[in-house]
């Protein structure tokens, strides 16, 4: 084949290691889809519905009572950039479920704004999510999903859902928002599962 | 929301060759790529690129289509405009060292979400609102309305920090044939223009008010730029009343506040 981009040399490489297609930053770069929505915490709730349409809510006083983890993550964005060692606190999935009885197999998130994205609940449970609040030691940035936002970073950024409101339990897996636009389902960084279609 | 893209094939890389490329402005280039079997796209996607050093690293980074969904003669052209970051990796190379002739991967198209199509919405008017590059996806739709052929009234409010750094400038200025009904209005941020009177400043709630559409009418709004643009427009579009289901954004930049 013939020579690809002759006198492109690139930077010193990351000390850390990348998925295929990923180069570092060290600024948090914003992406959504519209307007930053702005909800106060007195008017915020998280609700989980199961497969039966039991719901459980928490306002901001109860969720913020639960007991608080404090995982320091890398973040991997489909568009390419991934960000090491960032620090969070919030909520364990796991927590939240600790008394949800289902079967079901996936995940609807639902947010202000009407941001949408699925996943697996076997991506949730097992210490690999939370609902987050707090980043590197202050409350969230409205830009980057607060006042709270669902945090998975061992996918792709996209289905860490910013805003996040409801979880819902659904036993067949219904495409969100990026998904129904060409995006991957499950969106695993260090398979390269960008797009539809990606194995 | 549409679900078009849902279950297409997989998106692969494309060899692409640097056909054409030329100065926008001093610190920006227009490339034209060469895509023989490109598949179409719609107006505002975007492309991957994948660039490759001689020890086999890769890269890769987004741009936007500035071109229509159009195939030429030649075969599918597909126009980018690169600004160059001053400390990038990628973007000072496509800017001052990558030649006609040369290769590189393409893939794409790429984003269903920030997109515009003839007769969407039902006829509602659109309002653009670029700052610096984010232009160029918006260019793709003023093109894309021209090529169609399209009577859907369109304005443009196009913020930079100065007249030097117009891209698209001669186009802009001089509408072509059958543009009827695409008005632009400049917003320089860092020195006054004469022609409108305005002075050298931020884009403002009265500039969407005066240049954009009002809220009744409902028009579609696409904002495109860095993300600390994209952030205000958006913030001052709900301000004058625009619904935020009626908002699209997409943001180019590095980092949030
Ligand atoms: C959907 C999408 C569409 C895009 N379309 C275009 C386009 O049409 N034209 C275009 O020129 N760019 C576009 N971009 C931005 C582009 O992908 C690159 O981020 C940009 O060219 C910088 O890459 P780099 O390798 O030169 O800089 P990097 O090496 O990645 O970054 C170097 C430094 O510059 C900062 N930086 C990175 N990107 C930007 C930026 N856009 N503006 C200012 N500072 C930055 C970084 O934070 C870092 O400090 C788009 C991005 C997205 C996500």
């Amino acid at each position: 084949m013939a020579v690809l981009t002759p006198g492109f040399r690139g930077r010193p490489r990351s000390e850390h290691a990348l998925p295929p297609g990923q180069y570092e930053v060290t600024d948090f770069p914003v992406l959504s889809a519209g307007p930053t929505p702005r909800v106060p915490t007195d008017t915020w709730t998280l609700t989980v519905t199961d497969e039966t349409g039991r719901r459980r809510e928490w306002s901001w006083a109860e969720f913020t009572a639960l007991p608080q983890e404090r995982p320091t993550v890398d973040l991997h964005c489909v568009t390419r950039w991934s960000k090491f060692g960032t620090s969070w606190k919030g909520v364990s999935l796991d927590t939240l479920f600790a008394d949800v009885e289902t079967s079901a197999g996936f995940v609807l998130v639902g947010c202000d704004g009407g941001y949408t994205t699925n996943l697996p609940v076997s991506d949730l449970l097992g210490g690999k999510a939370w609902i987050a609040h707090t980043y590197e030691g202050s409350p969230l940035a409205p830009v980057h999903g607060g006042p709270a936002r669902l945090l998975v970073p061992h996918l792709y950024l996209w289905k860490s859902a910013k805003w996040v409101r409801s979880i819902q339990l659904v036993t067949q897996d219904v495409p969100g928002f990026w998904e129904q636009l060409g995006y991957h389902d499950r969106g695993d960084p260090w398979r390269e599962q960008r797009y539809q279609g990606d194995q | 929301m549409t679900s078009e893209l849902v279950g297409r094939a997989v998106l692969g890389w494309r060899v692409a060759e640097l056909v054409e490329s030329w100065p926008e402005t001093a610190s920006a280039r227009a490339l034209v790529l060469g895509v023989p079997d490109w598949p179409g796209h719609r107006a505002g996607q975007h492309v991957d690129l994948r660039l490759t050093g001689p020890d086999g690293y890769t890269t890769e980074r987004s741009y936007s289509l500035a071109s229509p969904a159009a195939r030429s003669p030649g075969g599918w052209r597909l126009q980018l405009v690169v600004q160059r970051v001053q400390d990038g990796e990628v973007s000072p190379y496509l800017t001052d060292v990558f030649a006609a002739g040369n290769l590189i991967e393409v893939r794409g198209p790429i984003g269903g979400w920030f997109v515009w199509s003839p007769r969407e919405g039902g006829g509602a008017p659109v309002l653009l609102v670029a700052g610096g590059s984010g232009i160029v996806p918006l260019m793709s739709m003023i093109r894309e309305r021209r090529f169609r052929r399209d009577r859907t009234p369109f304005r443009l409010v196009y913020s930079l920090r100065t007249q030097a750094d117009e891209l698209f400038a001669d186009e802009l200025n001089r509408p072509g044939i059958g543009d009827g009904g695409v008005e632009t209005f400049v917003v320089r941020t860092r020195e006054d223009s004469p022609r409108s009177g305005r002075p050298a400043g931020r884009i403002s709630a009265a500039d969407l008010a005066a240049w954009g559409w009002p809220a009744d009418f409902a028009p579609r709004c696409f904002v495109c730029g860095p993300t600390g643009f994209v952030e205000e427009v958006a913030r001052l579009l709900l301000s004058l009343g625009h619904s935020p289901d009626d908002i699209k954004t997409e943001r180019f930049g590095p980092s949030g506040p």
